[in-house]
Protein backbone atom coordinates (compact mmCIF):
# COMPACT_ATOMS: atom_id res chain seq x y z
CA UNK A 1 0.00 0.00 0.00
CA UNK A 2 2.90 2.32 0.75
CA UNK A 3 5.15 1.27 -2.86
CA UNK A 4 1.43 2.44 -4.23
CA UNK A 5 1.15 5.90 -2.39
CA UNK A 6 5.03 6.54 -3.24
CA UNK A 7 3.74 5.58 -7.39
CA UNK A 8 0.73 7.80 -6.89
CA UNK A 9 2.24 10.76 -5.30
CA UNK A 10 5.28 10.58 -7.75
CA UNK A 11 3.16 10.63 -10.97
CA UNK A 12 1.27 13.29 -9.65
CA UNK A 13 4.05 15.20 -9.39
CA UNK A 14 6.12 14.46 -12.39
CA UNK A 15 3.65 13.55 -15.33
CA UNK A 16 2.89 17.30 -15.51
CA UNK A 17 -0.31 19.34 -14.99
CA UNK A 18 -2.09 17.59 -11.95
CA UNK A 19 -0.34 18.76 -9.04
CA UNK A 20 0.66 22.74 -9.57
CA UNK A 21 -3.05 23.00 -11.24
CA UNK A 22 -5.16 22.84 -8.21
CA UNK A 23 -3.38 25.62 -6.38
CA UNK A 24 -2.84 27.59 -9.57
CA UNK A 25 -6.98 27.19 -10.16
CA UNK A 26 -7.34 28.23 -6.32
CA UNK A 27 -5.12 31.45 -6.36
CA UNK A 28 -6.72 32.47 -9.72
CA UNK A 29 -10.08 32.12 -7.62
CA UNK A 30 -9.10 33.89 -5.05
CA UNK A 31 -8.02 37.28 -7.45
CA UNK A 32 -10.58 37.05 -9.40
CA UNK A 33 -12.99 37.19 -6.81
CA UNK A 34 -12.29 40.92 -6.18
CA UNK A 35 -12.14 42.06 -9.07
CA UNK A 36 -15.74 40.57 -9.81
CA UNK A 37 -17.25 42.49 -6.88
CA UNK A 38 -15.00 45.46 -5.89
CA UNK A 39 -12.12 46.28 -4.04
CA UNK A 40 -13.77 47.36 -1.09
CA UNK A 41 -12.22 45.31 2.36
CA UNK A 42 -15.09 45.02 4.43
CA UNK A 43 -16.97 43.24 2.00
CA UNK A 44 -13.92 41.24 1.08
CA UNK A 45 -13.31 40.28 4.34
CA UNK A 46 -17.02 39.09 4.72
CA UNK A 47 -17.33 36.69 2.32
CA UNK A 48 -13.67 35.71 2.43
CA UNK A 49 -14.35 32.08 4.24
CA UNK A 50 -17.10 31.07 1.78
CA UNK A 51 -14.86 31.71 -1.16
CA UNK A 52 -11.68 30.37 0.28
CA UNK A 53 -13.95 27.55 0.99
CA UNK A 54 -15.29 27.20 -2.20
CA UNK A 55 -11.90 27.83 -4.36
CA UNK A 56 -10.46 24.87 -2.44
CA UNK A 57 -13.47 22.92 -3.51
CA UNK A 58 -13.64 23.36 -7.21
CA UNK A 59 -9.63 23.45 -6.92
CA UNK A 60 -10.11 19.63 -5.34
CA UNK A 61 -12.80 18.93 -7.95
CA UNK A 62 -10.95 19.84 -10.88
CA UNK A 63 -8.11 16.96 -10.42
CA UNK A 64 -10.71 14.12 -9.40
CA UNK A 65 -11.24 12.87 -12.57
CA UNK A 66 -7.18 11.41 -13.03
CA UNK A 67 -7.64 9.46 -9.41
CA UNK A 68 -8.92 6.68 -11.62
CA UNK A 69 -9.24 7.58 -15.12
CA UNK A 70 -5.46 7.39 -16.06
CA UNK A 71 -4.78 3.73 -14.61
CA UNK A 72 -8.48 3.12 -16.25
CA UNK A 73 -7.01 3.39 -19.62
CA UNK A 74 -3.52 1.67 -19.46
CA UNK A 75 -5.34 -1.35 -17.46
CA UNK A 76 -3.58 -0.64 -14.56
CA UNK A 77 -6.86 -0.53 -12.59
CA UNK A 78 -7.48 -4.26 -13.47
CA UNK A 79 -4.44 -5.24 -12.07
CA UNK A 80 -4.62 -3.47 -8.65
CA UNK A 81 -8.21 -4.85 -8.69
CA UNK A 82 -6.85 -8.39 -8.94
CA UNK A 83 -3.62 -7.52 -6.27
CA UNK A 84 -3.55 -9.06 -3.26
CA UNK A 85 -4.54 -5.77 -1.34
CA UNK A 86 -7.88 -5.41 -1.38
CA UNK A 87 -9.47 -2.61 -3.63
CA UNK A 88 -10.88 -0.35 -1.06
CA UNK A 89 -7.43 0.40 0.07
CA UNK A 90 -6.35 0.88 -3.07
CA UNK A 91 -9.54 3.83 -3.23
CA UNK A 92 -8.41 4.92 0.38
CA UNK A 93 -4.43 5.16 -0.58
CA UNK A 94 -5.88 6.88 -3.88
CA UNK A 95 -7.93 9.53 -2.00
CA UNK A 96 -4.97 9.88 0.57
CA UNK A 97 -2.83 10.68 -2.53
CA UNK A 98 -5.25 13.17 -3.97
CA UNK A 99 -5.21 14.60 -0.63
CA UNK A 100 -1.35 15.37 -0.60
CA UNK A 101 -1.18 16.77 -3.66
CA UNK A 102 -4.21 18.75 -3.51
CA UNK A 103 -5.93 18.87 -0.36
CA UNK A 104 -2.53 19.31 1.61
CA UNK A 105 -1.14 22.10 -0.88
CA UNK A 106 -4.30 24.56 -0.68
CA UNK A 107 -4.74 23.73 3.57
CA UNK A 108 -0.96 25.41 3.70
CA UNK A 109 -1.77 27.96 0.76
CA UNK A 110 -4.93 29.57 2.05
CA UNK A 111 -3.85 31.29 4.60
CA UNK A 112 -1.33 33.80 1.49
CA UNK A 113 -4.71 33.93 -0.08
CA UNK A 114 -6.30 35.13 2.88
CA UNK A 115 -4.72 38.17 3.35
CA UNK A 116 -5.39 38.90 -0.41
CA UNK A 117 -9.03 38.58 0.61
CA UNK A 118 -8.69 40.96 3.19
CA UNK A 119 -9.97 38.22 6.30
CA UNK A 120 -8.83 38.85 9.49
CA UNK A 121 -5.75 37.66 11.24
CA UNK A 122 -7.83 35.96 14.04
CA UNK A 123 -9.58 33.86 11.26
CA UNK A 124 -6.28 32.27 9.96
CA UNK A 125 -5.67 29.77 12.13
CA UNK A 126 -9.16 28.68 11.77
CA UNK A 127 -8.99 28.59 7.84
CA UNK A 128 -6.48 26.16 7.95
CA UNK A 129 -7.52 24.27 10.71
CA UNK A 130 -10.94 23.54 8.97
CA UNK A 131 -8.96 23.00 5.78
CA UNK A 132 -6.85 20.73 6.96
CA UNK A 133 -9.96 18.61 8.55
CA UNK A 134 -12.64 19.45 6.18
CA UNK A 135 -10.09 18.20 2.35
CA UNK A 136 -9.97 14.96 3.19
CA UNK A 137 -13.59 14.42 2.95
CA UNK A 138 -13.47 16.39 -0.21
CA UNK A 139 -10.85 13.98 -1.89
CA UNK A 140 -13.21 10.49 -0.17
CA UNK A 141 -15.97 11.86 -1.90
CA UNK A 142 -14.44 12.53 -4.96
CA UNK A 143 -12.87 9.16 -5.31
CA UNK A 144 -16.52 8.20 -5.15
CA UNK A 145 -17.61 9.88 -7.58
CA UNK A 146 -14.44 9.21 -9.83
CA UNK A 147 -15.05 5.74 -9.07
CA UNK A 148 -18.94 5.87 -10.72
CA UNK A 149 -17.15 7.89 -13.86
CA UNK A 150 -14.18 6.12 -14.07
CA UNK A 151 -15.62 3.97 -17.48
CA UNK A 152 -17.56 6.74 -19.21
CA UNK A 153 -15.02 8.61 -21.82
CA UNK A 154 -16.59 11.89 -21.30
CA UNK A 155 -17.13 11.78 -17.39
CA UNK A 156 -15.22 15.11 -16.50
CA UNK A 157 -18.73 16.93 -16.78
CA UNK A 158 -21.00 14.38 -15.19
CA UNK A 159 -18.37 14.18 -12.60
CA UNK A 160 -18.68 17.92 -11.11
CA UNK A 161 -22.67 17.23 -11.34
CA UNK A 162 -22.17 13.78 -9.14
CA UNK A 163 -19.91 15.22 -6.66
CA UNK A 164 -20.93 18.67 -5.93
CA UNK A 165 -24.40 17.69 -4.27
CA UNK A 166 -22.29 15.71 -2.13
CA UNK A 167 -19.73 18.24 -0.90
CA UNK A 168 -22.97 20.34 0.25
CA UNK A 169 -22.56 19.52 3.79
CA UNK A 170 -19.10 19.58 4.25
CA UNK A 171 -18.85 23.27 2.38
CA UNK A 172 -21.46 24.43 4.89
CA UNK A 173 -19.58 23.08 7.94
CA UNK A 174 -16.45 24.15 6.55
CA UNK A 175 -17.23 27.42 5.98
CA UNK A 176 -19.29 28.10 9.07
CA UNK A 177 -15.80 27.05 11.09
CA UNK A 178 -13.61 30.10 9.81
CA UNK A 179 -16.81 32.49 9.98
CA UNK A 180 -17.72 31.91 13.61
CA UNK A 181 -13.60 31.59 14.30
CA UNK A 182 -13.41 35.27 12.83
CA UNK A 183 -15.58 36.33 14.53
CA UNK A 184 -14.46 35.32 17.39
CA UNK A 185 -17.92 33.07 18.32
CA UNK A 186 -17.57 29.22 19.25
CA UNK A 187 -16.61 27.01 16.82
CA UNK A 188 -16.83 23.39 18.62
CA UNK A 189 -20.45 22.13 16.73
CA UNK A 190 -19.03 23.18 13.08
CA UNK A 191 -15.91 21.60 13.37
CA UNK A 192 -16.85 18.36 15.55
CA UNK A 193 -19.26 18.39 12.38
CA UNK A 194 -16.93 18.07 10.03
CA UNK A 195 -14.43 15.94 11.39
CA UNK A 196 -17.18 13.76 11.63
CA UNK A 197 -17.72 13.98 8.05
CA UNK A 198 -14.11 13.01 6.96
CA UNK A 199 -13.93 10.38 9.45
CA UNK A 200 -17.13 8.84 8.43
CA UNK A 201 -16.99 9.48 4.70
CA UNK A 202 -13.14 8.17 5.27
CA UNK A 203 -14.35 4.92 6.95
CA UNK A 204 -17.76 4.35 4.78
CA UNK A 205 -17.09 5.59 1.22
CA UNK A 206 -14.12 3.53 0.06
CA UNK A 207 -16.58 0.66 -0.09
CA UNK A 208 -18.91 2.11 -2.44
CA UNK A 209 -16.02 3.21 -4.39
CA UNK A 210 -14.56 -0.05 -5.05
CA UNK A 211 -17.88 -1.55 -5.58
CA UNK A 212 -18.40 0.87 -8.18
CA UNK A 213 -14.93 0.22 -9.42
CA UNK A 214 -16.04 -3.84 -9.51
CA UNK A 215 -19.11 -2.84 -11.49
CA UNK A 216 -17.05 -0.74 -13.92
CA UNK A 217 -14.11 -3.18 -14.50
CA UNK A 218 -16.57 -6.19 -14.95
CA UNK B 1 -49.67 -18.25 -0.81
CA UNK B 2 -48.19 -15.79 -2.91
CA UNK B 3 -45.53 -13.62 -1.79
CA UNK B 4 -44.50 -9.82 -2.99
CA UNK B 5 -41.25 -11.22 -4.74
CA UNK B 6 -43.37 -12.78 -7.63
CA UNK B 7 -43.84 -9.58 -8.92
CA UNK B 8 -40.30 -9.51 -9.83
CA UNK B 9 -41.08 -11.75 -12.55
CA UNK B 10 -41.25 -9.09 -15.21
CA UNK B 11 -44.34 -11.20 -17.04
CA UNK B 12 -46.48 -11.26 -13.59
CA UNK B 13 -45.31 -7.54 -12.96
CA UNK B 14 -46.63 -6.79 -16.64
CA UNK B 15 -50.29 -8.23 -15.68
CA UNK B 16 -50.67 -7.28 -11.74
CA UNK B 17 -49.70 -3.52 -13.62
CA UNK B 18 -51.55 -3.62 -16.88
CA UNK B 19 -54.70 -4.19 -14.51
CA UNK B 20 -53.77 -1.45 -11.65
CA UNK B 21 -52.89 0.80 -13.81
CA UNK B 22 -56.08 2.47 -15.36
CA UNK B 23 -57.29 1.89 -11.93
CA UNK B 24 -54.58 3.91 -10.08
CA UNK B 25 -54.81 6.58 -12.93
CA UNK B 26 -58.79 7.70 -12.89
CA UNK B 27 -58.34 7.28 -9.12
CA UNK B 28 -56.10 9.86 -8.89
CA UNK B 29 -57.52 12.02 -11.52
CA UNK B 30 -60.66 11.61 -9.49
CA UNK B 31 -58.96 12.78 -6.50
CA UNK B 32 -57.16 15.65 -8.07
CA UNK B 33 -60.57 17.15 -9.78
CA UNK B 34 -62.27 17.12 -6.52
CA UNK B 35 -59.32 17.87 -4.37
CA UNK B 36 -58.49 20.97 -6.60
CA UNK B 37 -61.75 22.39 -7.18
CA UNK B 38 -63.00 21.85 -3.73
CA UNK B 39 -59.87 23.41 -2.58
CA UNK B 40 -60.08 26.18 -4.94
CA UNK B 41 -63.49 27.27 -4.64
CA UNK B 42 -65.22 26.19 -1.77
CA UNK B 43 -62.48 26.60 0.66
CA UNK B 44 -62.58 30.14 2.70
CA UNK B 45 -59.59 32.57 2.21
CA UNK B 46 -57.31 32.41 5.04
CA UNK B 47 -57.42 35.59 7.45
CA UNK B 48 -53.95 36.13 7.15
CA UNK B 49 -52.96 34.97 3.58
CA UNK B 50 -56.03 35.77 1.86
CA UNK B 51 -56.35 33.38 -1.37
CA UNK B 52 -52.89 32.55 -1.49
CA UNK B 53 -53.20 29.77 0.78
CA UNK B 54 -54.68 28.05 -1.95
CA UNK B 55 -51.34 26.80 -3.76
CA UNK B 56 -50.93 24.79 -0.58
CA UNK B 57 -52.73 22.41 -2.62
CA UNK B 58 -50.69 21.60 -5.09
CA UNK B 59 -47.42 22.91 -3.27
CA UNK B 60 -47.81 20.38 -0.18
CA UNK B 61 -48.45 17.05 -1.34
CA UNK B 62 -46.00 17.66 -4.31
CA UNK B 63 -43.48 18.56 -2.08
CA UNK B 64 -44.15 15.23 -0.01
CA UNK B 65 -43.85 13.29 -3.55
CA UNK B 66 -40.68 14.75 -4.12
CA UNK B 67 -39.41 13.18 -1.16
CA UNK B 68 -41.12 10.02 -1.39
CA UNK B 69 -40.57 9.54 -4.70
CA UNK B 70 -36.98 9.41 -3.45
CA UNK B 71 -37.26 7.01 -0.32
CA UNK B 72 -39.03 4.58 -2.91
CA UNK B 73 -35.71 5.16 -5.73
CA UNK B 74 -33.43 4.18 -2.52
CA UNK B 75 -35.76 1.49 -1.22
CA UNK B 76 -35.94 0.27 -5.31
CA UNK B 77 -32.00 0.23 -5.61
CA UNK B 78 -31.24 -1.80 -2.45
CA UNK B 79 -33.82 -4.26 -3.60
CA UNK B 80 -31.51 -4.38 -7.12
CA UNK B 81 -28.44 -4.59 -5.38
CA UNK B 82 -29.02 -7.04 -2.97
CA UNK B 83 -31.79 -9.65 -4.81
CA UNK B 84 -30.47 -8.68 -8.75
CA UNK B 85 -34.72 -7.87 -9.23
CA UNK B 86 -34.52 -5.86 -12.87
CA UNK B 87 -38.23 -4.92 -12.83
CA UNK B 88 -36.56 -2.92 -9.04
CA UNK B 89 -33.97 -1.64 -11.28
CA UNK B 90 -36.04 -0.25 -13.68
CA UNK B 91 -38.63 0.93 -11.49
CA UNK B 92 -36.14 3.23 -9.66
CA UNK B 93 -35.19 4.77 -13.39
CA UNK B 94 -38.79 5.44 -13.90
CA UNK B 95 -39.25 7.42 -10.40
CA UNK B 96 -36.61 9.40 -11.13
CA UNK B 97 -37.93 12.57 -13.56
CA UNK B 98 -41.32 12.31 -12.32
CA UNK B 99 -39.90 12.80 -8.44
CA UNK B 100 -37.94 15.59 -10.80
CA UNK B 101 -41.14 17.17 -11.84
CA UNK B 102 -42.96 16.73 -8.14
CA UNK B 103 -39.58 18.88 -6.93
CA UNK B 104 -39.40 21.48 -9.27
CA UNK B 105 -43.59 22.01 -9.04
CA UNK B 106 -42.99 21.87 -5.01
CA UNK B 107 -40.21 24.40 -5.92
CA UNK B 108 -41.83 27.14 -8.43
CA UNK B 109 -45.56 27.00 -6.46
CA UNK B 110 -43.14 28.13 -3.55
CA UNK B 111 -41.42 31.14 -5.50
CA UNK B 112 -45.27 31.77 -6.52
CA UNK B 113 -46.51 32.13 -3.39
CA UNK B 114 -42.86 33.25 -2.12
CA UNK B 115 -42.91 36.76 -4.03
CA UNK B 116 -46.88 38.05 -2.22
CA UNK B 117 -46.24 36.62 1.10
CA UNK B 118 -42.46 36.79 1.75
CA UNK B 119 -42.11 39.61 -0.85
CA UNK B 120 -39.12 37.84 -2.48
CA UNK B 121 -39.21 34.76 -5.01
CA UNK B 122 -36.30 33.00 -3.26
CA UNK B 123 -35.13 33.05 0.21
CA UNK B 124 -32.03 31.01 1.21
CA UNK B 125 -34.05 28.90 3.77
CA UNK B 126 -32.86 25.70 5.14
CA UNK B 127 -36.15 23.99 3.25
CA UNK B 128 -35.76 25.94 0.36
CA UNK B 129 -32.27 25.09 -0.14
CA UNK B 130 -32.03 21.65 0.57
CA UNK B 131 -35.37 21.51 -1.65
CA UNK B 132 -32.71 22.63 -4.49
CA UNK B 133 -30.18 20.34 -3.48
CA UNK B 134 -32.21 17.84 -3.45
CA UNK B 135 -33.31 18.99 -7.60
CA UNK B 136 -29.16 18.50 -8.08
CA UNK B 137 -29.37 14.95 -6.70
CA UNK B 138 -31.77 14.07 -8.77
CA UNK B 139 -30.02 15.68 -12.11
CA UNK B 140 -27.00 13.75 -11.33
CA UNK B 141 -28.64 10.54 -10.43
CA UNK B 142 -30.50 10.78 -13.97
CA UNK B 143 -27.54 12.04 -15.72
CA UNK B 144 -25.67 8.87 -14.48
CA UNK B 145 -28.41 6.76 -16.27
CA UNK B 146 -28.17 8.18 -19.66
CA UNK B 147 -24.62 8.48 -19.18
CA UNK B 148 -23.60 4.57 -19.23
CA UNK B 149 -24.64 2.45 -22.13
CA UNK B 150 -24.61 -1.05 -20.36
CA UNK B 151 -27.87 -1.32 -18.53
CA UNK B 152 -27.16 -3.64 -15.71
CA UNK B 153 -24.00 -1.38 -15.36
CA UNK B 154 -25.92 1.93 -15.31
CA UNK B 155 -28.57 -0.10 -12.31
CA UNK B 156 -25.31 -0.77 -10.79
CA UNK B 157 -23.71 2.34 -10.13
CA UNK B 158 -27.23 4.56 -10.05
CA UNK B 159 -27.91 2.28 -7.16
CA UNK B 160 -24.56 3.05 -5.28
CA UNK B 161 -25.36 6.39 -5.80
CA UNK B 162 -28.62 6.80 -4.72
CA UNK B 163 -27.64 5.32 -1.81
CA UNK B 164 -24.68 7.43 -0.91
CA UNK B 165 -26.94 10.35 -2.68
CA UNK B 166 -29.26 9.49 0.36
CA UNK B 167 -27.34 9.63 2.95
CA UNK B 168 -25.72 13.22 2.23
CA UNK B 169 -29.32 14.16 1.42
CA UNK B 170 -30.06 14.24 4.65
CA UNK B 171 -26.96 15.10 6.11
CA UNK B 172 -27.38 18.46 4.03
CA UNK B 173 -30.97 18.68 5.10
CA UNK B 174 -29.42 19.00 8.73
CA UNK B 175 -26.15 21.16 7.83
CA UNK B 176 -28.49 23.87 6.02
CA UNK B 177 -30.97 24.27 8.98
CA UNK B 178 -27.95 25.09 10.97
CA UNK B 179 -26.52 27.21 8.60
CA UNK B 180 -29.31 29.67 7.82
CA UNK B 181 -32.50 30.28 9.85
CA UNK B 182 -35.70 29.48 8.70
CA UNK B 183 -38.50 31.55 6.96
CA UNK B 184 -40.42 28.86 6.36
CA UNK B 185 -43.37 27.77 8.37
CA UNK B 186 -42.99 24.77 10.31
CA UNK B 187 -45.19 21.30 9.83
CA UNK B 188 -48.83 21.98 10.21
CA UNK B 189 -50.26 18.42 9.29
CA UNK B 190 -48.34 16.26 11.73
CA UNK B 191 -51.09 14.11 14.04
CA UNK B 192 -49.16 14.23 17.15
CA UNK B 193 -49.49 18.39 17.50
CA UNK B 194 -51.80 20.65 19.30
CA UNK B 195 -52.48 22.80 16.63
CA UNK B 196 -52.32 21.82 13.34
CA UNK B 197 -54.01 23.43 10.09
CA UNK B 198 -57.85 23.80 10.48
CA UNK B 199 -60.31 21.06 8.89
CA UNK B 200 -61.41 23.37 6.49
CA UNK B 201 -58.57 22.98 5.00
CA UNK B 202 -57.28 20.18 5.88
CA UNK B 203 -59.67 17.63 4.04
CA UNK B 204 -59.20 18.75 0.47
CA UNK B 205 -55.73 19.07 0.83
CA UNK B 206 -55.86 15.40 1.70
CA UNK B 207 -57.75 14.38 -0.55
CA UNK B 208 -55.10 15.95 -2.93
CA UNK B 209 -52.38 14.02 -1.15
CA UNK B 210 -54.01 10.93 -2.44
CA UNK B 211 -54.51 12.24 -5.69
CA UNK B 212 -50.76 12.85 -5.60
CA UNK B 213 -49.57 9.65 -4.44
CA UNK B 214 -52.16 7.79 -7.10
CA UNK B 215 -50.31 10.16 -9.57
CA UNK B 216 -46.67 8.95 -8.62
CA UNK B 217 -47.66 5.37 -8.46
CA UNK B 218 -49.68 5.27 -12.19
CA UNK B 219 -46.96 7.75 -13.62
CA UNK B 220 -43.70 4.87 -12.03
CA UNK B 221 -46.12 2.10 -13.28
CA UNK B 222 -46.79 3.36 -16.44
CA UNK B 223 -42.61 4.48 -17.24
CA UNK B 224 -41.87 0.89 -15.17
CA UNK B 225 -43.58 -0.41 -17.91
CA UNK B 226 -42.25 1.32 -20.81
CA UNK B 227 -39.01 0.46 -19.62
CA UNK B 228 -39.61 -2.90 -19.75
CA UNK B 229 -41.02 -3.00 -22.85
CA UNK B 230 -37.91 -1.16 -24.58
CA UNK B 231 -35.60 -3.70 -22.91
CA UNK B 232 -37.48 -6.80 -24.72
CA UNK B 233 -37.78 -4.81 -27.67
CA UNK B 234 -33.78 -3.81 -27.17
CA UNK B 235 -33.38 -8.16 -26.77
CA UNK B 236 -35.65 -8.97 -29.26
CA UNK B 237 -33.38 -6.69 -31.91
CA UNK B 238 -29.92 -8.22 -30.31
CA UNK B 239 -31.60 -11.35 -31.02
CA UNK B 240 -32.55 -11.07 -34.79
CA UNK B 241 -29.14 -9.13 -35.75
CA UNK B 242 -27.67 -12.47 -34.55
CA UNK B 243 -29.61 -14.86 -36.08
Amino acid sequence: MIALLIRDLRLAVRAGGGFGLGLAFFLLVAVLVPLGVGPEGRVLAMIAPGILWVGALLACLLSLDRIFALDFEDGSLDLLATAPIPLEGVVAVKALAHWLVTGLPLTLAAPVLAVLLNLPVSGFGWLVLSLAIGTPALSVIGAFGAALTVGLKRGGLLLSLLVLPLYVPTLIFGAEVVRRGTAGLETGTPLALLAAITLASAALLPFAAAAAIRVNLR
Amino acid sequence: MSSLWEYANPQKFMGLSGRMLPWTAALSSLCLTTGLIWGFFFTPDDFRQGSTVRIIYLHVPAAMMAINAWVMMLVASLVWLIRRHHVSALAAKAAAPVGLIFTLIALVTGALWGQPMWGTWWAWDPRLTSFLILTLFYFGYIALWSAIEDPDTAADLTGVLCIVGSVFAVLSRYAVNFWNQGLHQGASLSLDRQENISDVFWFPLLVCIAGFVLLFVALVLLRTRTEIRARRLSALLARERMG
